[in-house]
């Protein structure tokens, strides 16, 4: 029983409560109670998307594209599974081309290291200067080597890796700058004051407008070598572009948590003569914090919305890139293949929606379920 | 010099540009170890007074003064019990309770301070429940957590704003026990705000009646003079305590709801005119 208990409040917790009946049906519980919720929750939105399948297959023979005909279901399924296993070779081969670059390298080291022997050899003395200009010029070349990067393109799979990391970053450096900012806007009437036109006139700013300032200011600021650098400008143009239409939703949910935090709270505190630091970290931040995540929730969503207009524009290898790659270089796969990614797109921001709500539930002190 | 007073304390909010007075003239002294009980209608501004003595908010004339030393803020020393718990809901009970602790007992160890909550929670009957957070308690729980929390930092004065008031008669008859017990034992300076007579006879030294608002003020002391512990069934059939009961509800029915020409106690008498004192 205990173990039922947990599973469904696990459930309730990840807002998969449509399964509860489920859980309950093969734990033995009332089938005629049971049932009419499975019905409800769980055969319906099946049968909804058995539907809207029938009604894709049947309007997909009927629309001609100059790709031609627009993919059914089945073809996009084809794409998909045609993306995995070129993922696999891709993989393979960048392995592969690893462990040739390597092999290569160590053969220059040991070529160095016998010329130089040869040198030390007092019988050589006379070859001796030109052995060690060998021996160096071995050096180079196995650096070099070591040096050159596998060109082959990315597979979707690392498009994807790609892009959710740029979505984390940008969400990470939005919610560095936004919680702070907002508490502060929240604490001080004074301070709000001065931030709120900025808020207002940023807020609405469509990231495809920030995107060539950002590019443009990155490639002013960010000059370090490519091949040495850690990450590349288009990734840091996308990872900012990203903070900065994500982090209004934190900032003003952040603001508005801490501003109207329940004044018994305050006078608690004040009864106790908390210092002003503690009355943050002990009163308000915990107390708006409920507020805080559902703002971090709506910034990873419109993170993500943004990314992939940001990764098409600043050709940011991620699936905005890859979306624009098939666009670009028409095929009768191109199709099939962005439906692929507009699903996998809607997938992971579902997913990452997911995640944010438990982070959400956890975090709210009002439900039982958080204890 | 009495321990805790109120002088001429006046107050008034302002709402919408309208202003609008709760509170006028309000005269009171409290001895140490005094415990006055003050009843009233719902509304006539009985948290506000309250709150006034612990310094949450300040007076627009007069003063509060605490050993003769005028109240200019919220303390430690007196401990507010507030109307609606006000327990912070992401704590525990025993951390509800720790933080109160941690800011009144510094230089403590860990371990002593962890010892002076559980003392705390104990004599609240609380140890249980003391992992639990306060949504998952029922309303005479986290009452007493909030109890539990004031005590616990020792306060010289014990303000309890309608501590009872949300309870049912028999989760409150053993409260008002409860308080009783603690009160017998440290005999600390306390005010209860009440709209229980019975509760008000059953626990305090002196009953003050407060008029309705709007402008409300304070009326006479009406002292209590029957011995303690008290048995309920004295306070419900008593000759003493019912004659004291009527006097009460008499001066409320009447006095109190003749607004707003009515006989306000003189300022510059600090002494309440005492009506009755019950013999037992
Ligand atoms: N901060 C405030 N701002 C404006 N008006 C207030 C404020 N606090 C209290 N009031 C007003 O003062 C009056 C008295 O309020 P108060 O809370 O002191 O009543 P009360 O006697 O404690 O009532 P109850 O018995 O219902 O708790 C009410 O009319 C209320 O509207
Ligand atoms: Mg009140």
């Amino acid at each position: 029983m205990k173990i039922k208990a947990t599973i469904l409040n696990g459930l309730q917790l990840a807002g998969l409560g449509a399964f509860d009946p489920v859980v309950r049906l093969l734990s033995g519980e009332n089938p005629s109670a049971q049932l009419p919720k499975i019905g409800q929750f769980i055969l319906m939105p099946i049968g909804g998307f058995a539907l809207f399948l029938a009604v894709w297959t049947i309007a997909a023979s009927s629309i001609q594209t100059r790709y031609g005909s627009i993919p059914n279901p089945k073809a996009v399924w084809v794409a998909g599974s045609q993306l995995l296993a070129a993922h696999q070779k891709t993989t393979a081969d960048r392995q592969q081309f690893y462990v040739d670059r390597d092999k290569q390298a160590k053969e220059y080291v040991e070529k160095a290291a016998t010329l130089r022997t040869a040198a030390a050899d007092p019988k050589n003395a006379a070859l001796k200067d030109r052995l060690d200009e060998a021996a160096v010029k071995n050096d180079g070349l196995a650096a070099s080597t070591m040096k050159r990067k596998y060109a082959g393109s990315p597979s979707y799979l690392d498009q994807i890796r790609t892009s959710l990391l740029t979505v984390f970053t940008g969400f990470v450096l939005a919610s560095a700058i936004a919680i702070p900012v907002g508490i502060l806007c929240g604490l001080s009437p004074v301070f709000m004051a001065c931030v709120n036109p900025f808020i207002q006139i940023f807020k609405p700013v469509s990231p495809l407008a920030w995107l060539p300032i950002v590019m443009i200011v990155v490639g002013a600021l960010y000059t370090t070598d490519p091949s040495e650098a850690w990450f590349e400008k288009s990734f840091i143009s996308s990872a900012i572009t990203v903070a900065l239409c994500s982090l209004w939703p934190t900032l003003t949910n952040t603001a508005l948590g801490v501003a109207s935090i329940d004044k018994d709270y305050i006078n608690v505190a004040r009864v106790l003569q908390l210092s002003p630091s503690s009355r943050v970290f002990k009163i308000i931040l915990p107390a708006s914090l409920p507020l805080m995540f559902t703002g971090l929730r709506i910034s990873l969503g419109v993170g993500w919305m943004v990314l992939i207009a940001a990764e098409m524009l600043a050709q940011n290898p991620g699936l905005g890139k890859f979306v624009w790659d098939m666009f670009q270089n028409g095929s009768s796969e191109t199709l099939a293949q962005i439906m692929v990614a507009v699903f996998t797109i809607g997938g992971i921001g579902f997913l990452l929606d997911r995640i944010m709500i438990v982070c959400q539930r956890m975090v709210s002190f009002d439900s039982a379920v958080s204890a | 010099m009495a321990f805790l007073e109120l002088d001429g304390v006046s107050k008034s909010f302002t709402v919408n540009g309208k202003t609008k007075p709760v509170l006028r003239e309000i005269n009171l002294s409290i001895e140490q170890g005094e415990f006055v009980a003050i009843v009233g209608f719902s509304g006539s501004g009985k948290t506000t007074l309250m709150s006034l003595m612990a310094g949450l908010i300040l007076p627009d004339e007069g003063e509060v003064r605490l050993h003769g030393e005028r109240v200019t803020g919220p303390s430690p020393n007196r401990g507010i019990v507030f109307q609606n718990y006000s327990l912070l809901p992401w704590l525990t009970v025993f951390e509800n309770v720790k933080l109160a602790v941690d800011q009144v007992c510094r230089g403590w160890t860990t371990e002593r301070k962890r010892e002076r909550v559980l003392e705390y929670l104990k004599m609240v009957n609380l140890s249980p429940a003391a992992q639990k957070r306060p949504a998952q308690l029922s309303g005479g729980m986290r009452q007493r957590v909030s109890v539990a929390r004031t005590l616990a930092m020792d306060p010289e004065v014990l303000l309890l704003d309608e501590p009872l008031g949300a309870l049912d008669a028999l989760t409150r008859a053993t409260l008002q026990d409860e308080i009783e017990r603690i009160w017998e034992r440290d005999r600390k300076t306390c005010v209860l705000i009440t709209n229980d007579l019975d509760e008000a006879l059953l626990l305090a030294d002196r009953i003050i009646p407060m008029t309705a608002g709007p402008g409300a003020t304070l009326g006479p002391s009406f002292a209590v003079d029957a011995e303690r512990p008290r048995d309920r069934r004295a306070i419900a059939k008593g000759a003493e305590f019912k004659h004291l009961r009527r006097e009460l509800t008499e001066w409320l029915l009447t006095v109190a709801r003749q607004q707003p020409t009515l006989p306000v106690s003189a300022p510059s008498s600090p002494q309440h005119p005492v009506v009755s004192g019950a013999a037992t």
